[in-house]
């Protein structure tokens, strides 16, 4: 370690301690969380807001597979008259907007705030107020979601939200402005957690995790947050231009005064591609960890898995008009897009083949995340043929808006991205409450899941061929797609129980689990070094990091940083290749503002839904919120930089607590 | 009133034309042969990787495994990219046999409603223009080229049994190629979500032999005869006095409302309300006295008849042939 980091020095000043003794009372009362509603509301710790972020993004998940119930219900039968068209339209239409903007975008935005800065070995994120603001946010868009909807003006014009049908001649009420709206709160939210793990990963690595030492979900996530960052404009874009169309009449989208209806499905789409990569890259990384813990091996061909991460996200921009193959777009431009559409299945192929070849090569336990990662893979592949088979136009022409669509893309993104997750909550659960859940009943809850999920959506590959579009509210008995549409909610029925299952496990666990140690799986990376729950200051030292396993190399004795103060909020931030200390960074105390700021953009968009004047209404709020956050706060905040780190650090061979 | 074949073929694995048996028998058979062929590689690999019996003491990472394993690997990566590249010829060659638009097509205007189509076979002058609703019809073994509109938001014009789907958009003139090899019926429906009556948003493609269908076309061209009996030429003075000219149009009558379907030959289509129901005496009655049960959000307003103008309306309508 002598390369990368000096020998240990004499502390800087008298105030840093260099034994475990010494640092944890003070780290204990530094880091502290205030009690109370208010210190929770204030609180700017990564680990909080990432559980109530993913609690927040689990319970959307729940709605939306509730929607998701009800319709398949509505479907069991032919006529059936469970829902009528108007009340279809709006939960098909929540059902999406839920799962894509308020659940399946949060929950890895919350996964990658909870658990990159504990892999990589950092007391907290990079901008700690701006990570609480993007919870407050999505928070407040979603509630406003579905206080639209529970009022009966859910959004009705499909996630897609296609032109004109959302205009304003076309959808008249304050349904689609509540869908333009809502999805600004979670754009917010995902542009800033996307921010907060770039400036995290780039600056926060603990000593000597260089790039090609990061643990393949950290670059996973690091992946995904560049994804988001050049997605999220274009839809915000789209969905500003509807929102003015629909609110002061400019005329993007409006056909008879020169605007263009395709022009939104080539906005919405050049985001909404990406966005399924987004959502499964970051499920990559979590089949990775549980794949490297459980086999005891690091994963197989790790530059060829980062390049393949890297190629999926630059691919996925490319491939957007494959949903817009029945449009009439020339031949020639379309045919640009299968081949992109096509390619992108090789990094994912990649992919798989070299985490086979970690399980074979190494020895795994198939412990309840192991299941779901075999589950995964299987599921996942299935939905990947049927990704390469819609590449092709003609035959996307055929499948096109029918429910074949709807079992591709659910098994894409159930296989690919719920069942790494499930995983990874089995995975990492005790490491974020200190219990474990029950393995007998996470087998019961795979199984039921798997086989639900097969039941529900295997057979709407068939449906597709027989003529059964996407969409639809019911169907008439004549066309012969009761039967099997039966046998889909019957796999509704069985993913509902196993769900159920899932939430008993969880609250069983939370009530009397065996408590979980800091290490329960023998995993290598370093979030496994903090107590099970995390510290608030996550470790008593920053680990030193020499290769891709510390836990393993050092197994109860990582090399950790001396120097740095415990006495205030001090945090080490290192270059950006090669992970060398660079300065020292003084984090900032927990603050009312973020939510003051989140307060204040709900306002500014709500009432935006209603007139042109939330501007003048919005606009004077967020300043206001943001020059209180911003306002200076004395010696803390003058101090912070002026530190040069390097000299005052030491190597000391503690075991971080 | 022919005999009604409700609601008609519709499946892209029956194909009955050149385009969907092109896309079936050349993308999804060998494709769905190489997905099954895959799915049980993958699994088998995965799970003797999982479970295969391993012997005491074999160390988890050695350097002559990795060697193997990035062989194996390779070797599998390798194959994806050549299955890869056989998709992408089979589709350009499938892509390139279905598009264009020979000499010898049918010329058919379709333009998408909320929630209907408006059929419409073009002619030199105004006599020859044949109007209709929800119903093309085509000749056995000749292309069609359709021209695709929409007056209001985008539609999906999609036949099974025939082939691809296109987009109506708004704005834009579409055109799709399609061709019927086998008379029948095909149902065929929206695809695109067009609103609140999506659902219910269906049509039938009638293929006949090409002299049924210059049978059929003439007629359509022509004006429906006057109403023979004397409860029909009541029915048509209800159609006329009542709201119904403020949208439909007869030909040959004062009626000439163009916001719902032209009902000069109602009686000669199979079914109403956009392939909703059979036609049939008593499913028109009910959809005018209350579509919006039949189809709750529909255009249609509900309408107030006594039974004896009901009846009479109804039967001038099904004499409109």
């Amino acid at each position: 370690m002598s390369s990368t980091i000096p020998a240990p020095a004499p502390p800087q000043d008298g105030r840093a301690a260099t034994t475990v003794a010494e640092v944890v009372p003070q780290l204990e009362e530094t880091w502290r969380h205030e009690p109370g509603l208010l210190g929770w509301i204030r609180s700017v710790d990564h680990k909080r807001i990432g559980t109530r972020y993913f609690i927040t993004a689990f319970v959307f998940f729940l709605l939306a597979g509730l929607e998701a119930a009800v319709m398949r219900a509505q479907l069991a039968r032919p006529e059936n008259t469970l829902l009528g068209p108007d009340a279809y339209n709006q939960f098909f239409t929540m059902h999406g907007v839920t799962m894509m903007f308020m659940f399946a975008v949060p929950v890895m935005d919350a996964s990658k705030l909870y658990l990159v800065p504990l892999m990589i070995g950092a007391r907290n994120v990079a901008f700690p107020r701006l990570n609480a603001y993007g919870y407050w946010v999505l928070l407040i868009g979603g509630l406003f979601l579905y206080t639209a909807f529970f009022l009966n003006t859910g959004p009705d014009a499909g996630w897609f939200n296609y032109v004109p049908l959302a205009s304003s001649q076309f959808s008249p009420t304050r349904r689609v402005d509540v869908w333009a709206q809502a999805i600004t709160f979670t754009e917010i939210s995902s542009l800033v957690a996307a921010v907060e793990i770039i400036v995290t990963v780039f600056k926060c690595r603990a000593p000597g995790m260089t790039l090609d030492k990061m643990p393949l979900l950290v670059w996973a996530m690091l992946v995904q947050s560049f994804m988001v960052l050049f997605a999220m404009p274009w839809v915000a874009t789209a969905s500003q231009f509807i929102a003015m169309d629909r609110l002061v009449h400019t005329h993007f989208f409006d056909v008879a005064l020169g605007g263009d209806a395709i022009l939104w499905q080539h906005l919405f789409w050049f985001f909404g591609h990406p966005e399924v990569y987004i959502i499964f890259v970051p499920a990559l990384g979590f089949v990775s960890s549980i794949v490297s813990t459980f086999t005891r091996r690091q994963i197989f061909g790790y530059p060829a898995m980062v390049l393949s991460l890297i190629a999926t996200a630059v691919l996925g921009f490319g491939l957007w008009v494959h949903h817009m193959f029945a449009t009439g777009l020339p031949q020639l431009g379309e045919s640009f897009f299968t081949a992109a559409s096509l390619t992108i299945a090789i990094p994912s192929g990649v992919q798989i083949f070299c985490w086979i070849a970690t399980i074979w090569s190494g020895r795994p336990r198939i412990t309840v995340p192991m299941l779901w990662v075999l589950g995964f893979v299987v599921t996942f592949i299935i939905g990947g043929f049927t990704g390469v088979m819609i590449a092709s136009v003609p035959f996307d022409q055929q499948v096109h808006d029918t429910y074949f669509i709807v079992a591709h893309f659910h098994y894409v993104l159930i296989g690919g991205a719920v069942f790494p997750l499930f995983g990874a909550m089995y995975y990492w659960f005790p490491k974020v409450t200190g219990r474990m859940l029950s393995e007998s009943l996470g087998r019961w809850h795979f199984w039921l899941f798997f086989i639900g999920v097969n039941l529900t959506f295997f057979p709407m590959h068939q449906l597709g061929f027989e003529g059964m579009p996407r969409r639809v509210y019911t169907y008439l008995p004549e066309t012969g797609w009761g039967p099997l549409n039966q046998l889909a909610s019957l796999g509704a029925a069985t993913i509902f129980v196993s769900v159920l299952l899932f939430l008993i496990n969880v609250a069983r666990s939370l009530r009397a689990g065996s408590p979980a140690t800091r290490d329960p799986w023998g995993a290598a990376t370093l979030e496994w070094a903090a107590a099970s729950p995390p510290r608030p200051y996550n470790f008593a030292f920053i680990p030193v990091v020499k290769d891709l396993g510390p836990l393993w190399t050092f197994p109860g004795q990582l090399p950790a940083v001396t120097g740095i103060r415990t006495d205030v909020r001090d945090v080490l931030l290192t270059t950006l290749i090669g992970a060398r200390p660079d300065s020292r960074h003084r984090h900032p105390k927990p603050t009312i503002w973020p939510f003051m700021a989140g307060i204040a953009t709900g306002i500014f968009f709500i009432t935006l839904v209603f007139t042109p004047w939330g501007f003048v209404i919005g606009v004077p709020l967020l300043t206001a919120a943001f020059i209180g956050w911003a306002w200076p706060r004395g010696q803390d905040h003058r101090e912070q930089m002026s530190v040069e780190a390097e000299s005052a650090l030491g190597v000391s061979p503690e075991v971080p607590a | 009133m022919q005999t009604i074949q409700f609601p008609g073929a519709h499946s892209a694995l029956d194909p009955a034309g050149p385009q969907a048996t092109a896309i079936k028998a050349w993308l999804w058979d060998p494709m769905y042969a190489a997905a099954v062929v895959t799915f049980v590689l993958v699994v088998a690999a995965l799970l003797w990787a999982a479970f295969r019996r391993r012997p005491s003491g074999e160390p988890s990472t050695d350097l002559r495994h990795e060697r193997g394993l990035t062989r194996a690997v390779g070797a599998a990566t390798v194959v994806t990219v050549l299955v890869i590249f056989a998709v992408l010829i089979l589709d350009g060659v499938v892509g390139h046999a279905s598009t264009g638009a020979p000499a010898n097509a049918l010329r058919v205007t379709v333009t998408g409603h909320q929630w209907w189509w408006e059929v419409v076979y073009p002619g030199h002058s105004a006599d020859e223009v044949a109007t209709t609703a929800n119903e093309i019809h085509v000749p056995v073994g000749r292309p069609v080229v359709i021209e695709l509109r929409s007056t209001d938001v985008i539609h999906s014009l999609w036949v099974p049994s025939l082939g691809p789907k296109r987009d109506l958009i708004p704005g834009r003139t579409n055109t799709l190629r399609l061709q019927a090899d086998r008379a029948g019926v095909y149902r065929g429906q929206c695809a695109e979500f067009c609103g609140a009556q999506h659902a219910k948003m269906a049509f039938t493609v009638v293929a006949e032999p090409p002299a049924r269908f210059a049978e059929w076309l003439s007629n359509q061209r022509a004006s429906p005869a006057p109403p023979a009996d004397s409860l029909s030429q009541r029915g048509q003075q209800v159609f006329l006095n009542g709201s119904c000219p403020l949208c439909h149009a007869v030909a040959g009558t004062r009626a000439g409302g163009n916001i719902g379907p032209d009902l000069s030959h109602f009686a000669s289509r199979s079914t109403i309300a956009a392939g909703t129901r059979p036609n049939t005496l008593g499913n028109l009655s009910g959809w005018i006295v209350d579509p919006q049960s039949m189809k709750p959000g529909t255009k249609m307003p509900p309408n107030e008849l006594s039974p004896a103008d009901l009846h009479a309306l109804t039967t001038y309508l099904e004499s409109l042939r």
